[in-house]
């Protein structure tokens, strides 16, 4: 190591998370999506390579799931001290987690949200006509492997209409919550399906600038992994934002 | 050609209904209604913090969700017990949303300088179509702040002062009060890191 005040090269104990490349996501004004007109920030980010604490991040651990935490179609019934399954299209829905660098993300944890197959949130504030499935809750949580791969068992959700532009609909979507292993590789997203005719009208997905963008936000018909008489499959696959490798760090004069 | 790369998933916003999977008991459902994630327990001393995501019309935000990433008290991350990790919706009513935790440690920086205590924050919502990266740092480490060497890099000096809380008065424990503005001459610095 170089003496204080010298410039020169370290190495680095960890890789830097490398920067988000903001084109592959929407912007925050959007006016077709009205609401984020009054939410968008309208000054530019200000952009820092990331410290240490944004390369760390928080860790869950698998024993806070339980048994049906990745089974929708019965998890909610049963908590509630039912045993009937929701109603609707049974499909599993399974995919690999990577990095940018084409890395596996493993033992991350993953949070799903949807509706029910009628198109109805089992949410507070959710009072669209379609009526709740007592059987359904629509939320669902599970781990990537050790090879970043994952899967859960629901129903396809139905498509809604929501104040916008008048009555817009939702295509089918899945919501998607990811972590990574560091704070900045945090992701919020849906998926949506293969050949969903609503997907070319919606405002939502329409905030992303780049159509093969949109493309890999659509779960593929995975009939391969069918569970016959019970439930087609869909493939996911995510990628989270990549760790570079640590060869040299710059030591700043004076530092 | 260069090197190839992964393009990362786009973002989608959470959307009103983001607690049914983030926070299920707070949406009504009757699953994991013992979870408290906006209490971080942890050695240290417990420090409050409540505040108000506000947006363009000077609305508070009542559907926000906000995550919390912090060092402990020693300014380490993952180390022991200790999470660092929370969560927390906006008040249906009222967009009042609160943490209670430890008052963070000295965390160094890209180049070993000191950075002033400090909480990060993640804000999802509907019509947030990527999560919002902001800070909260304590108004009482006046010296620390002004070395802080994440604050010294937003430009705009003026700016700067968004990112550090007030301190209220309350018996119980030290509390701090944050309000976030997504829009307007106070908008809050908000990160690309
Ligand atoms: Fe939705």
């Amino acid at each position: 190591m170089p003496a204080d005040g010298m410039t020169g090269l370290m190495a680095g104990t960890q890789g830097d998370i490398m920067r988000r490349d903001r084109n592959q996501h929407p912007p925050a004004f959007t006016p077709q999506y009205k609401t984020s007109v009054l939410r968008s920030p309208r000054r530019a980010l200000v952009s820092l390579e990331p410290g240490p604490g944004e390369n760390a991040g928080p860790v869950f651990k698998a024993r806070i799931l339980e048994p049906l935490d990745n089974d929708l179609i019965r998890n909610y019934a049963q908590a509630e001290g039912n045993h009937g399954d929701a109603q609707g299209e049974r499909i599993i829905v399974h995919g690999k987690v990577l990095d940018e660098c084409g890395r596996p993300v493993p033992n991350t944890l993953i949070e799903v949200w949807q509706a029910n197959a009628g198109g109805r949130y089992r949410h507070k504030n959710d009072s669209y006509l379609a009526p709740l499935d007592p059987n359904f809750g629509g939320q669902g949580r599970c781990m990537t492997d050790a090879d970043g791969n994952y899967f859960f068992r629901t129903i396809r959700p139905g498509p809604y209409p929501w104040r916008n532009n008048g009555s817009d609909w939702r295509p089918a979507h899945i919501h998607i919550s990811l972590f990574g292993h560091a704070f900045v590789q945090r992701l919020v997203s849906q998926l949506y399906f293969e050949g969903d005719p609503l997907i070319p009208f919606c405002p939502i997905i329409g905030t992303l600038p780049d159509k093969a963008a949109a493309e890999r936000l659509v779960a593929r018909l995975d009939m391969g992994n069918a569970v016959p008489f019970d439930a087609l499959a869909y493939r996911f696959d995510v990628v989270l934002r990549g760790r570079r490798q640590t060869f040299f760090e710059n030591r700043p004069e004076g530092m | 050609m260069p090197v190839e790369y992964l393009k990362e998933t786009p973002s989608q916003t959470g959307g009103p209904y983001v607690h049914i999977g983030t926070l299920p008991a707070f949406a009504g459902l009757a699953v994991r209604t013992q979870e408290q994630p906006h209490i971080i327990d942890g050695a240290g001393e417990r420090i409050r913090i409540t505040g108000l995501v506000i947006d363009g019309s000077g609305t508070p935000v009542r559907d926000a969700l906000l995550e919390l990433w912090q060092a402990d008290a020693e300014g380490r991350h993952n180390a022991g017990d200790f999470s660092g990790w929370g969560r927390a919706a906006a008040s249906s009513e009222t967009g009042e949303w609160m943490f209670e935790t430890v008052r963070p440690g000295v965390v160094p920086w890209r180049d070993g300088r000191p950075q002033a205590p400090h909480v990060s924050l993640l804000i999802f919502a509907r019509g947030i179509n990527i999560h919002l990266h902001t800070r909260m740092y304590f108004p009482e480490d006046a010296a620390a702040l002004e070395a802080d060497p994440v604050l010294r890099s937003v430009e705009q000096a003026g700016r700067r002062a968004t990112l550090v809380a007030e301190r209220t008065a309350a018996a119980d424990m030290p509390s701090y009060r944050f309000t976030i503005h997504l829009q307007g001459d106070a908008e809050t610095v908000f990160f690309d890191m």
